[in-house]
C-alpha cells in the first residue's frame, strides 16, 4: 500500500545548523495495516508524515502508494489518496465556514471541484449520517460555524473529514496531543472505530506509549531519523511499555532520562 | 441638496461593484490586494478606448471585465508562482498597470462625452419607458417637486446590476469551487490536504475580484464621461471603507449578509463623503483625507463601543456578585469545561 524507500532528508544542509531529519528510512505498509509511531522529540516523525503527504519533498528516496511513484507529485494531487489529521485542532477545519460546508470541502477530496453547489440536500443527508458516527450531536448543528466548536469537537470533525471519503492512507500526527485527557480518550476511541469501519491503512504518530500499544497492529520506534525498532502483527501484542523502554535502551545504549519523559 | 445626495447614491451603487471585488480579495481570500488602484483604471481605459474605436459599449464594458480578470491573475501568479509577498505583488502590479493604462489610452485622459456609452444607452431606453415623467407628476402631486432627480434610470439599472452581481457572488461562494476559495482565506494548509490547488484558487479569486473592479471602473468612466489615468488613486481604500462601514452597520455573519453589507457600505460611504464635502472648510481635494478618516473611524469606533459595553457588563456583574456575595466564577468555569 505504502512503500518508502531510502528516504533521506536534511535541513539547513552545509550550515552549522545542519540537521539530518530522516536518514535512509525504509517503511512498508500493507493494506489494512495500522502502524503506530513513537519516538523522542526531533526523531523525524512529523517530517516523515510531511514527506508522505507531499508537504515537503525528500532529498533522496521514493514514496510509492499502491505501487505508483508519488515522489514528485505535489501535495494537493497526492491528497486524493491521503487523509490527514493534524496535531492542532485549528489546522484541520475552516473556522468561518459551517460544519456542512467543511464536510462538503472534504467530500471533494477525491473528485475535481466544479460549479455545482457544495451542499445539496442529498449530500446534507449523507453528512448527517456520517456525523452520527461521532455521537457528539454535531448532526443537529450542520449550519453552525466550525470556529464555535470546542477543540475536541473540531478534532473529531477533522477526523471524520479526513476519513469519510475512505483515503488509501490515513496520516495522524499526534492528533490527540493538544486535547485534555478526556477528550483525547474520546478521539482515540473514535479513531479506533473509524479506522475499523472504513478499513483504513493508517500511520499514527503518538507520544503516548500506552496509546501506541493499544491501537494498531504494528508499531515502530524512531530515533535520529531512523526506525530503530519495529514490531509486527505477531510481536506487537506481547509488547509492554517496559519492554519498549528496555528495547530503546538496548539499541541506543543510552540511559533513558530516569523516567519515560523522552518517549512518553 | 437632494440632487447631490441622489447623485451620490447613484455613484455609490456603481462603486459598490468595485467594493464587492475588494471584499472578495480582502475578506474571502484574506489577500490585501493593491492591484485595485490600477485595475480600476484598466477597466475605464479599456472600455473608453474600445468605445472610441466604435465597439458596442456593452461589449466594451465586458472587455474591461476581461482586462481586469487578467490583471488580477497576474498578481496571483506573482504571489503564488513567484513567491512574492502579497502586498508587494499587488503594489508591483499597480505600478506596472499605471504604465499599461497609459499605453492603452495613449494619453492621460480619454473623453467620452460625444460617444454612445452604456450610460447614454440606458438613459435613452429608460426615457422610452416614460417612468420618469410618471414619477415627476407623482412627486409633484404630493408636493415634493424640488426633490426630483433628472432620471431614475441610471440608479435603477445600476442598482439591479449591482444586486445581481452580489447575488451571483453569493451563489458562486456556495459552489464547490467557491467553498474551496473561501477555505483558502481561512486555512490554506487544510484546503491543500483536501486536494485543492491553492495556488490556482488564489489566481482565480484575484482574477474575479479585479474583474469586478475593472467592470466598475468601466462604468464609472462612462458615467463621468471620461477615463483618466489618475482615477484609480486611493480606490483600494474606498473599497475597504465600503466593506468596513457595511460590516459595522450590517454585520457579516453570513456571506449573503456580508455582500449586502458591502453594497450598503459603498452607498453610505458616498453619502458621508458628499455630506462632509458640504462643510465650508473642506474642498474636493480633501476627499482622500476624508476617506482615510472614515476608515479609521469605522475601524476604531466599533472597538471602542465594544470596550465600553464590556466595561459596563463587568461593572454590572461586579455589583451583582458584590451584593449576592456568592461566587459565580466556579459555575461559569464548570459550564465551560463541557465538551
Ligand atoms: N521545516 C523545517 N526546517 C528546519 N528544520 C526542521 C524542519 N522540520 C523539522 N526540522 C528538524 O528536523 C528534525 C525532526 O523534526 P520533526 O518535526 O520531524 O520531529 P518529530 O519527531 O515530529 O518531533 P516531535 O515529537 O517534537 O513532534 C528536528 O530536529 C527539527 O528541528
Ligand atoms: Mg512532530
Amino acid at each position: 500500500m505504502l512503500q518508502l524507500d531510502q528516504i533521506y532528508k536534511v535541513f539547513y544542509e552545509g550550515t552549522p545548523d545542519e540537521k539530518i531529519a530522516l536518514n535512509q528510512l525504509q517503511l512498508q505498509m500493507n493494506p489494512g495495516d495500522f502502524v503506530t509511531v513513537i519516538g523522542s522529540n526531533g526523531a523525524g516523525k512529523s517530517t516523515l508524515m510531511n514527506i508522505i503527504s507531499g508537504n515537503i519533498f525528500p532529498d533522496y528516496g521514493t514514496v510509492k502508494i499502491n505501487g505508483s511513484d508519488m515522489s514528485s507529485m505535489p501535495e494537493h494531487k497526492r491528497a486524493r489518496k491521503i487523509g490527514r489529521v493534524f496535531q492542532n485542532p485549528l489546522a484541520g477545519t475552516a473556522p468561518t465556514m459551517t460544519i456542512e460546508e467543511n464536510l462538503a470541502l472534504a467530500y471533494n477530496r477525491t473528485k475535481p471541484r466544479s460549479l455545482q453547489f457544495g451542499v445539496t440536500k442529498k449530500r446534507r443527508d449523507f453528512f448527517r449520517e456520517q456525523l452520527e458516527i461521532l455521537h457528539l450531536g454535531l448532526e443537529d448543528r450542520l449550519q453552525a460555524k466550525v470556529g464555535l466548536l470546542s477543540g475536541g469537537e473540531r478534532q473529531a470533525l477533522s477526523l471524520l473529514m479526513a476519513t469519510f471519503t475512505k483515503p488509501d492512507i490515513l496520516l495522524l500526527d499526534e492528533h490527540t496531543a493538544a486535547l485534555d485527557p478526556a477528550r483525547a480518550d474520546l478521539i482515540t476511541k473514535l479513531t479506533k472505530e473509524i479506522v475499523a469501519k472504513f478499513q483504513l491503512t493508517t500511520l499514527m504518530v503518538t507520544h503516548n506509549m500506552q496509546q501506541a500499544l493499544d491501537l494498531g497492529n504494528c508499531l515502530i520506534m524512531m530515533d535520529k531519523g531512523q526506525i530503530i525498532f519495529q514490531a509486527n502483527e505477531t510481536e506487537k501484542p506481547d509488547l509492554t511499555v517496559e519492554k519498549l523502554l528496555a528495547e530503546f535502551q538496548r539499541i541506543r545504549g543510552e540511559a533513558l532520562l530516569s523516567d519515560r519523559s523522552l518517549l512518553a | 441638496m437632494f440632487t447631490a445626495l441622489f447623485g451620490s447614491v447613484e455613484v455609490g451603487v456603481i462603486y459598490a461593484i468595485m467594493a464587492l471585488g475588494v471584499y472578495l480579495s480582502f475578506r474571502i481570500l484574506d489577500f490585501p490586494d493593491l492591484t485595485v488602484d490600477g485595475s480600476f483604471v484598466t477597466g475605464g481605459a479599456t472600455a473608453a478606448v474600445l468605445i472610441i474605436s466604435g465597439v458596442n459599449p456593452f461589449l466594451a464594458t465586458a472587455g474591461a471585465l476581461v482586462a481586469g480578470f487578467l490583471a488580477g491573475c497576474v498578481t496571483g501568479i506573482l504571489h503564488t508562482k513567484g513567491k512574492i509577498n502579497a502586498l508587494l505583488s499587488g503594489i508591483l502590479m499597480m505600478i506596472a498597470l499605471y504604465s499599461i493604462n497609459l499605453r492603452i489610452m495613449d494619453k492621460p485622459n480619454v473623453p467620452l462625452l460625444a460617444e454612445e456609452t452604456v450610460i447614454t444607452k440606458i438613459s435613452a431606453w429608460w426615457q422610452g419607458l416614460g417612468f420618469d415623467s410618471m414619477m415627476q407628476s407623482l412627486l409633484t402631486s404630493i408636493g415634493l417637486s424640488e426633490y426630483i432627480p433628472s432620471t431614475w434610470g441610471i440608479f435603477t439599472v445600476m442598482f439591479v446590476l449591482a444586486f445581481a452581481i452580489k447575488k451571483a457572488v453569493d451563489l458562486f461562494l456556495k459552489t464547490e469551487i467557491g467553498l474551496s476559495l473561501r477555505a483558502v482565506g481561512d486555512n490554506d494548509g487544510m484546503v491543500r490536504s483536501f486536494s485543492a490547488n491553492t495556488d490556482w484558487l488564489k489566481v482565480l479569486g484575484l482574477g474575479i475580484a479585479n474583474a469586478l473592479v475593472a467592470f466598475s471602473g468601466a462604468l464609472v468612466a462612462q458615467y463621468n464621461g471620461f477615463s483618466d489615468v489618475g482615477m484609480g488613486i486611493g480606490m483600494i481604500i474606498i473599497g475597504l471603507a465600503s466593506v468596513i462601514i457595511g460590516e459595522a452597520v450590517i454585520g457579516n455573519a453570513t456571506i449573503v449578509r456580508a455582500t449586502l453589507a458591502v453594497l450598503i457600505g459603498a452607498v453610505l460611504y458616498r453619502l458621508i463623503v458628499t455630506l462632509a464635502l458640504r462643510a465650508e472648510f473642506l474642498e474636493t481635494g480633501d476627499m482622500k483625507l476624508i476617506t482615510a478618516v472614515i476608515v479609521i473611524f469605522a475601524l476604531v469606533v466599533p472597538k471602542l463601543i465594544e470596550k465600553q459595553k464590556a466595561g459596563a457588563r463587568k461593572k454590572k456583574r461586579a455589583a451583582q456578585l458584590g451584593s449576592a456575595g456568592t461566587n459565580g466564577g466556579d459555575q461559569v468555569a464548570a459550564a465551560r469545561s463541557d465538551l
